[in-house]
């Protein structure tokens, strides 16, 4: 009778021999808004087949940091991003890095759920169509089949593909946003407070299968609620005022965590 | 300090002060929607006597009164290869003195009597003879419209009660005509020749078909033109321009031709599109160019207005699976923008239609018996063909102008109703 | 648990404590009876396995503590599930008391072997371990199947280990006042008597726990008590 022999269901992080490749790296990542400073020199690792969430108070730069992965603050006209951030050790905001493959392999998940009014079949197809990720109808038939089962929302939407995704509950909305990003094949999945305007019930369904895509990509959550962030994730930042505090294991950071700005933060004593 | 944070103030209220505090809010809304409402009366009463008088007065253009004569052309010994040259005026002429039983009358009486119909009678016969060569054989009849002074005589505009002197037809005629209506040969149908006939100087047979073809051609280059250019600036603006000072001179000056009045715009088109182009006066074309470029700063607004719409989300999910931004644009945005945008071109479509202003200026207010048959074709449009009839010194047009003021109007309510169409149909979907 | 959780990690983790649990008692019940088996039979090697064992049990009962102040701070649970973890915390903690008392009967072991334990005593030791065992074994598996009935009768069923550990204690006062060299080793048989009967109080103590995570009451009134060796005095003149 050897019990301590047994394997764990959960991997414990930070005890295991070697933890999990680095995916995406920012080094002294900074950012303004013009002539505001919204980032200070940030230095985060994303690891692989990992949850990493970014947790802190509004504005304090976890949503930039975020938006600067993908290089979705492109679109916004005064915004100026220093320092480096690698996907597989290339720079990229390097110019030769084409943003259209970049956010193919970074997909994006928003806060609100955004499916195109078009069908269900159409919002999931729609990626693969552009980047020519299928080559006849079949394969496209499949791509959507297996996206929309990876986002755990085949079997309710499976008789009903060519309904408008607009018709869907809000939850199954954000499941099938997360299909539509599946369905590109990215390697690294960026959410934006997901679960924000979703009801608890749609919050778990959406948390659970964060849970499962962990499996096959890396996932980058930010999320307002330190909850969400300690049920989904196994790395947690924690950002404050434009600066990373802590970044370390999920376990650590909610039981007995390094900084006193993140434990005053996790225990709601934030002044 | 605690103590006076945690007194409790108790109110009363049903004290005299408050509820007359009340009561006075409760007036101040009831006079509110009062007012709201009698500016809701005051506006429809107006248009309501707009429409009645347009109507009162044009209604009775609608109708024609017309006698329907038979004219036997087998024994006329019309040369069927050369139906043209047949002495139709005599033809005709020999009928309708047969018809009021005339032939008798002195030359000058007979004048008179001729002068029941319209002065084309002959040509109308003949028309119809080369639409219809069968007619040829045997006997038909033919359906003359009666001159302006008996088709009003006939629809009471002339009143028999005015002292003979002071009308255009004398007693003599009112009992030639009347001797028609006795046998019958006059009636009143629809005026089918108000829409299908081209302008004449004969109110009896004056129609609108030049200005309605005139107006859809100079609509139809408007379109053309002011579409795809307003859709591509307003896409480039809203899109792609970089927010510099540039940038915004130009939407600031958009915003300042979008209030320039019409009349600069036909100046415009006359120094422009006729003076340095060289275009043909009067065509539809140069309308249609001019009213292009009046109606494309309003709809350069009504396109980014409509793109801006739509929401951030979408155009996020796009750019967040990797989709480029003309992809975005063209497979998301504008397709939500679009009902919108079709609301916005036809509503100033709409406007354009009823612009007369520019028209008079670049000489579409031609004087054309025929309907324009291509954008190159000299005519009119329905507002400056409303404009001439006004100026008109007979009396039949004055009616005729009436009911031109009201097809004009149709057309405008049938536009905006596709454009209310468009909008209920499409505009429901996110 | 009726039903499982959208979160299947979460019903991960409850399983594995349970399990955890369920592995911690039968080694806990393995020591005892090990302990027991040592005891009247003086065999010290099987004492030494028993004081050996018990640092498995104690580092079990740290984990089942980690891993639930780490499922308390990940998944904030409420109702069922928080009973159930705190039940976990506290059924471990018992069941390592329960460990403890086992290495303690072993340890005593070697300071009774010299002797040997009389024959009659050592049935009588026997008995009581396997009342207690029984008790333990019993509780153990309400705890899978969380039974709140069961539960409650188990608690009712302690008497009959206090009846017994008080006739023993008698027996034991009778050694002592027969030979004062008895009085080494009676003492030590004591506190091993002691110690079973507190392995009954602590599966008592566990099905008390399973009937508050099962239904979130405490069971009502006291817990039957026929332990009366604490009045029992030794007459000297006999």
């Amino acid at each position: 009778m050897n019990m301590m022999a047994e394997t764990t269901t959960e991997p414990k992080q930070g005890q295991t021999m070697s933890d999990p490749a680095i995916k995406m790296m920012g080094k002294n990542v900074t950012v303004h808004y013009g002539t505001k400073q919204a980032l200070f020199d940030v230095n985060l690792p994303i690891r692989q087949n990992t949850v990493t969430a970014l947790i802190g108070p509004s504005g304090c730069g976890k949503s930039t940091f975020l938006r600067c992965l993908n290089r979705m603050n492109d679109t916004i006209d005064n915004c100026r991003v220093g320092g480096e951030i690698t996907l597989d050790g290339q720079d990229i905001y390097d110019p030769s890095i084409d943003v259209v493959e970049l956010r193919a392999r970074v997909g994006m998940v928003f806060q609100k759920p955004n499916p195109f009014p078009k069908s269900i079949y159409e919002n999931v197809a729609y990626g693969p169509r552009i980047h020519g990720l299928a080559r006849n109808k079949a394969e496209l038939d499949q791509i959507v089949e297996t996206s929309l089962m990876k986002a755990g929302l085949w079997n309710e939407v499976k008789d009903r593909l060519n309904e408008a995704g607009t018709g869907l509950s809000g939850g199954q909305q954000q499941r099938l946003c997360i299909a539509r990003a599946v369905a590109v094949s990215p390697e690294v999945i960026l959410m934006d407070e997901p679960c924000s305007a979703l009801d608890p019930i749609a919050t778990a369904k959406v948390e659970e299968l964060i849970h499962e895509l962990r499996l096959n990509f890396t996932i980058v959550i930010v999320t307002h609620s330190m909850q969400q962030a300690a049920r989904v994730s196994q790395r947690t930042a924690m950002f404050h005022l434009g600066n990373l505090v802590e970044e370390n294991d999920t376990d650590k950071i909610f039981t007995n965590p390094d900084e006193s700005r993140t434990q005053d933060y996790i225990m709601g004593r934030f002044g | 300090m605690s103590a006076a944070i945690s007194q409790v103030q108790t109110v009363d209220w049903h004290s005299p002060a408050i509820e007359a505090r009340r009561k006075s809010r409760y007036a101040a809304e009831a006079r509110l929607k009062a007012y709201g409402l009698i500016a809701i009366v005051f506006a429809l009463g107006f248009l309501a006597i707009l429409i009645g008088s347009l109507i009162y007065s044009g209604h009775k253009a609608f109708v024609q009164t017309v006698a329907s004569v038979e004219i036997d052309l087998s024994a006329a010994g019309v040369d069927k290869a050369k139906i043209a040259d047949a002495n139709w005026k005599g033809i005709v002429k020999q009928a309708l003195l047969d018809l009021g039983d005339a032939k008798s009358l002195p030359k000058r009486e007979q004048k008179k009597y001729l002068d029941i119909f319209t002065d084309s009678a002959a040509y109308l016969v003949r028309d119809a003879v080369i639409a219809d060569p069968s007619r040829l054989e045997g006997k038909s009849t033919f359906v003359i419209p009666l001159s302006d002074p008996f088709d009003q005589l006939a629809k009471g505009e002339v009143s028999r009660q005015t002292p003979e002197a002071q009308r255009r037809v004398s007693d003599k005629d009112i009992a030639a005509f009347d001797a028609l209506v006795a046998k019958g040969v006059i009636a009143k149908p629809f005026n089918w020749g108000l829409l299908f006939n081209a302008d004449s100087r004969f109110p009896e047979l004056a129609g609108l078909a030049g200005a309605i073809s005139g107006s859809f051609w100079s609509i139809v280059v408007c379109f053309a033109i002011s579409f795809p250019v307003g859709i591509a600036a307003a896409i480039y603006l809203e899109e792609f321009a970089p927010k510099n000072r540039w940038t915004d001179l130009i939407e600031i000056n958009i915003n300042n031709l979008a209030a320039v009045p019409s009349v600069v715009f036909g100046l415009l088109g006359l120094a422009v599109f006729l003076g340095w182009f060289g275009l043909p006066r009067s065509a539809p074309l140069v309308g249609g160019l001019v009213l292009a470029l009046m109606t494309l700063p309003t709809l350069i607004i009504v396109t980014r207005v409509s793109l801006k719409a739509v929401p951030g989300s979408i155009r996020e999910a796009a750019l967040g699976i990797g989709a480029s931004k003309h992809e975005a644009i063209f497979h998301h945005i504008l397709p939500l923008a679009m009902p919108t945008v079709m609301t916005g071109t036809i509503i100033s479509l709409a406007r354009a239609l009823g612009e007369t202003a520019p028209l008079l200026l670049i000489g579409m207010n031609a004087f054309m018996t025929s309907a324009a048959h291509g954008i190159f074709d000299a005519s009119t449009a329905l507002p400056t063909q409303i404009y001439i009839w006004s100026d008109s010194p007979e009396r039949g047009f004055v009616a005729r102008t009436s009911a031109a003021i009201l097809v004009l109007l149709a057309f405008l309510v049938l536009m905006n109703g596709i454009a209310i169409f468009l909008r209920q149909r499409f505009e429901r979907r996110w | 648990m009726a039903s499982s959780h959208i979160y299947s990690a979460f019903d991960e983790e409850l399983k594995f404590l349970a399990r955890r649990i369920s592995e911690m008692g039968g080694l806990a019940e393995q020591m005892v009876s090990e302990s027991v088996q040592a005891l009247v039979t003086s065999n010290t090697a099987l004492a030494q396995k028993v004081i050996s064992d018990d640092a498995t049990l104690d580092a079990a009962e740290r984990e089942v503590g980690d891993k639930a102040v780490i499922i308390i701070a990940r998944r904030q649970p409420v109702a069922a599930d928080l009973r159930e973890i705190m039940g976990s915390i506290r059924i471990a903690a018992d069941l390592e008391r329960v460990g403890d008392l086992g290495k303690n009967t072993a340890k005593r072991v070697i300071a009774v072997q010299a002797q040997g334990v009389p024959r009659k005593l050592a049935r009588g030791l026997e008995h009581l371990s396997e009342l207690a065992l029984m008790q333990l074994k019993e509780v153990l598996d309400v705890y899978t199947t969380r039974s709140a009935e069961k539960a409650k009768s188990i608690r009712e069923r302690d008497e009959e280990i206090d009846a017994m550990y008080t006739s023993i204690f008698r027996e034991l006062l009778t050694y002592m006042m027969e030979d004062p060299r008895n009085i080494t080793p009676c003492t030590h048989l004591l506190f091993c008597a002691k110690n079973i009967e507190r392995i009954g109080d602590h599966a008592t103590n566990i099905a008390e726990t399973i009937y508050y995570m099962a239904t979130g009451a405490q069971p009502e009134g006291d817990r039957p008590k026929d332990d009366t060796a604490n009045t029992v005095t030794a007459s000297v003149t006999e």
